[in-house]
């Protein structure tokens, strides 16, 4: 029985996860490396790397700004009423139930520019919808609760006592932050700050609506795959793909890593 | 008194400026999507839900979630149950693969399973020999549902077969109950509200799944052709009020199912 | 510190949890505050520190109003119930933490710690994290972190209850030995009224949001002034009807009012065990139990149940036995008022022998 079982999940495993894995590492390199290296260096592919690049950067320190507070505010804050903190917590799930075509779809609405509010900042000269500012709140929306979710448990569980213990000492609220609170959450904050890496990276929906995929001006990378393989160039979209993926997988580990670090702390 | 004083007003800024990023950011977006649907009447808004192929594309949507559900029932549960009970060489590779489609950019998740099932693949060579094709079928996006949705059983199981008592279990064979008794009257009980949780959890990621499926289905318009991505083709014909109406159906039963899961599990909590 | 505190109040939503407290407590004392669980005791603890602010009413220091003060300028050394020592720092840390946010000199703070380490006997243990520690030395190492700063005033919130009951009774003479020394105004709240009678200067008896009576130990144990108290402290049976007792027929005078007899209250024994037969009654072994150092007798006077205690020394009973009973006092209350009878006999034959 014993040996059916496990039998049965590895062959699940290597069917489900191990064989796209393999034939992707395999297929960036049809054309050999050649292949691969043009697909990376094309400029449309350096262009759209550096635009993932530079929305995962202001997602994460955006995200992990208003994360870390906002999880203070939902745990610690007397001036909410333990009412309202429960609305509160209960919208900070909701990204997780949208789609993120349907993310993307919002911002067009509110901020496009048939929109009321697009209209106004379209004749002020600020773009935001197929633009990159547009594409980074996309992305903000999409990544929201990942910080947020790491580190309120972290926060309920290691209770007010330490912080009162601190202030009795003569310690005021930033110096009970820093030296007392921040100590303890620190590695499941780096266990959110890796997960909206992960996310804001392979984020595609959301800002495949938002960006309107312009060549050289608001492709990601996963847009660029996206793009490749309605051209049938599919060995380009490989080396992209598998660039992304090598990130997936790094930053898995990094995951794993943290994840065992937030147990001994 | 004044420098205090002073501190107050900062401190309620602050607080204030959070709140609004918070609401401009989250709740703003959802209620604008409720009205822009809304925006033009019921009876529009019925017109736009009720056009063959976007009520078909729902439809599509739920049993293909529905069925990738099942599969990921079954897997999830064993592989939870494997991961957790038996000790293996390989097993903490496997572990942590389990949140390898977590991690993965949808569009790659999609790309892989076009090449692993594309008619140059051997898969898909062999299956059309058999005389049916998956990729740009329906089958592929079940399989691109359940890749995607793959942890949310797992991880779901996991932490309930942690935390069992293994006296429970003892307790039921020194009454004499077989193994396989044991099982499904002490253990499956035990792990069923994480499988019923971890499902609807992959159910409703499997409904708003969009990246891997829109490079797998061929999106052929009442056949294949699923809610996000008819959304996204709304969204590019310019027709907002058609996407918004299907996006609010879409929202509207993933908020329940969301809903659902936070009650289950703050019931289990009181329990 | 003198510590006064003026009709204090504090509701927790529609939970009235301190009523209109008031007490003041001289320098240099230990105070116990004793009391059921969620009787209020740790919300007076949370006022004075700062913690939680009371609805009304004012706390002072050397005569100072301090409501309004953070508790961060407030000069108190506040130890936590289950310690709340900093997970992440090492003994040394944490004994260090404070002097550091008050930014001593490094060499100051260096000594301090030292002598502190010194003083609650942690030598060695300076690198130590507090998972690594003893229940007993966390304990230590609170009190360390909470006078390392020098505070004028000590709180405790129920310092021993997470610690196993044989180093129990050893952290509590330490406790009070090194208040002693420090001569620190301290204040500890207590479900155990063991504790707050071995460790106390002064108890003070809360229940239900009320200051029940403020006195010493034997104040209280002596002259208790509420029913709530006298049943409170020390072990006791309640009598539906004293007058029914021998030497307490005067108790009929009050009709609705009840009697509470103390275990050292009654005394019993075989007829040649009395000095003055008249005083005492017949009454019948109910059940024994032996408490390792004494006996406990449960007998019946008539239809009065007691309970009292009995030396091991003496003639051991039986249960059934028929034996003398001498009630020497009972505590009477009603709802309006309570006091102290004396049995009439006893005092008679003194009279009689002066």
């Amino acid at each position: 029985m014993r040996r059916l079982w496990i039998g049965l999940t590895f062959l699940v495993f290597a069917l489900l996860l191990g064989a796209p894995v393999v034939r992707i590492a395999m297929g960036a390199w049809d054309e050999g490396w050649r292949g691969f290296a043009n697909g990376l260096t094309r400029p449309e592919a350096v262009h759209a790397l550096a635009m993932t690049g530079l929305i995962v950067a202001a997602v994460t320190v955006i995200n992990t700004f208003f994360g870390v507070i906002f999880s203070m505010y939902l745990v610690r804050a007397a001036w909410l009423g333990p009412r309202l903190k429960k609305l509160l917590n209960s919208i900070v799930d909701l990204p997780f139930a949208v789609s993120p075509v349907i993310g993307g779809l919002m911002i067009v609405l509110l901020l496009g520019p048939d929109s009321a509010l697009g209209g106004l900042l379209g004749a002020a000269g600020i773009k935001i919808v197929y633009a990159l500012p547009g594409m980074i709140l996309a992305t903000l929306f999409v990544t929201f609760p990942l910080v947020i979710r790491e580190v309120m448990p972290v926060l309920q569980e290691i209770g007010t006592q330490q912080e009162e213990a601190a202030s009795m000492l003569g310690a005021y609220g930033w110096t009970t932050f820093r030296r007392v609170t921040w100590p303890q959450i620190r590695w499941s904050v780096v266990y959110g700050v890796v997960l909206t890496v992960a996310r804001s990276l392979g984020e595609f929906g959301a800002v495949l609506v938002v960006s309107g995929n312009i060549l050289f001006k608001t492709q990601t990378a996963t847009t660029l795959v996206y793009q490749d393989v309605e051209n049938f160039s599919l060995t380009s979209a490989n080396a992209v793909a598998l660039v992304l993926a090598a990130g997936s997988v790094a930053l898995l580990l990094l995951m794993e890593w943290a994840k065992s670090r937030q147990k001994h702390v | 008194m004044s420098s205090k004083f002073q501190n107050r007003w900062w401190g309620w800024g602050f607080r204030s400026a959070v709140m609004l990023y918070f609401i401009i950011l989250i709740v703003l977006p959802i209620l604008g999507i409720y009205g822009q649907s809304l925006s033009a009447g019921w009876q529009a808004f019925a017109d736009n839900i009720t056009e063959p192929l976007a009520w078909k594309s729902v439809q599509l949507t739920v049993i293909m979630a529905l069925i990738a559900t099942v599969i990921n029932i079954a897997i999830g549960t064993m592989a939870g149950w494997v991961l957790i009970r038996y000790r293996f060489p390989g097993r903490s590779l496997l572990n942590s693969m389990v949140d390898l489609p977590f991690a993965l950019p949808t569009a790659v998740a999609g790309l892989m399973i076009l090449l692993l099932l594309g008619p140059q693949s051997p898969v898909g060579h062999w299956a059309e020999q058999l005389g049916f094709s998956i990729l740009f079928h329906r089958p592929a996006i079940v399989i691109a549902m359940v890749f995607v949705t793959f942890p949310f059983v797992i991880r779901a199981v996991q932490p309930l077969l942690e935390e069992l008592d293994p006296a429970e279990e003892e307790a039921a064979y020194t009454m004499g109950a077989s193994k396989r008794k044991t099982f499904f009257r002490v253990i499956f009980p035990n792990m069923l509200p994480g499988i019923v949780s971890g499902a609807m959890l992959a159910f409703s990621r499997a409904l708003a799944e969009f990246g891997a499926v829109v490079l797998v289905a061929g999106n052929i318009p009442g056949r294949t052709l699923i809610a996000s991505v008819y959304i996204f083709g709304e969204i590019e014909s310019d027709n907002a009020a058609g996407a918004a109406a299907v996006s609010v159906i879409l929202l509207t039963l993933s908020f329940l199912i969301l809903w659902l899961v936070n009650h289950l599990q703050s019931r289990r909590k009181t329990a | 510190m003198h510590v006064e505190v003026r009709g204090l109040n504090k509701k927790f939503g529609e939970f009235h949890a301190v009523k209109n407290v008031d007490f003041s407590i001289a320098k240099g004392q230990l105070i116990g505050l004793l009391g059921p669980s969620g009787g209020g005791k740790t919300s007076i603890l949370r006022m004075l520190a700062g913690l939680e602010t009371p609805d009304s009413g004012d706390i002072l220091f050397h005569g100072k109003r301090v409501n309004d003060l953070p508790p961060q300028e407030r000069g108190i050394g506040f130890v936590f119930q289950n310690y709340a020592l900093f997970k992440h720092m090492t003994v040394e840390g944490n004994i260090a933490f404070g002097l550091e946010v008050k930014k001593w000199p490094k060499s100051r703070i260096k000594e301090r710690v030292a002598e502190l380490v010194e003083l609650t006997g942690l030598s060695g243990f300076e690198k130590r994290y507090p998972h690594q520690l003893s229940g007993g030395q966390r304990q230590r190492v609170a009190f360390a972190r909470a006078l390392a700063p020098e505070p004028q005033l000590l709180l405790l919130d129920e310092p021993f209850a997470a610690i196993d009951a044989k180093i129990r009774q050893e952290l509590r003479s330490w406790l009070r030995e090194m208040i002693d020394r420090l001569g620190i105004t301290s204040i500890f709240v207590t479900h155990d009224q063991d504790e707050a009678i071995e460790v106390a200067d002064e108890i003070m008896i809360i229940s239900k949001g009320n200051l029940e009576q403020k006195g010493t130990p034997w104040e209280i144990y002596k002259n208790p002034q509420t029913p709530f108290v006298a049943s409170f402290i020390g072990e006791s049976t309640i009598v539906e009807d004293v007058s029914s007792l021998r030497g307490f027929e005067d108790a009929r005078a009050w009709p609705g009012t009840k009697g509470l007899i103390r275990p050292e209250y009654v005394e019993i024994g075989k007829p040649e065990e009395f000095q003055i037969l008249s005083a005492t009654e017949t009454g019948r072994v109910k059940h024994l139990q032996f408490r390792g150092s004494e006996w406990l007798v449960e007998l019946e006077v008539g239809s009065t149940r007691l309970v009292t205690y009995r030396s091991l020394e003496k003639e051991v009973l039986h249960p059934g036995d028929e034996i003398q009973v001498l009630v020497h006092r009972a505590y009477l209350f009603n709802d309006n008022d309570s006091w102290i009878m004396e049995n009439k006999l006893k005092e008679d034959r003194m009279y009689v022998e002066i």
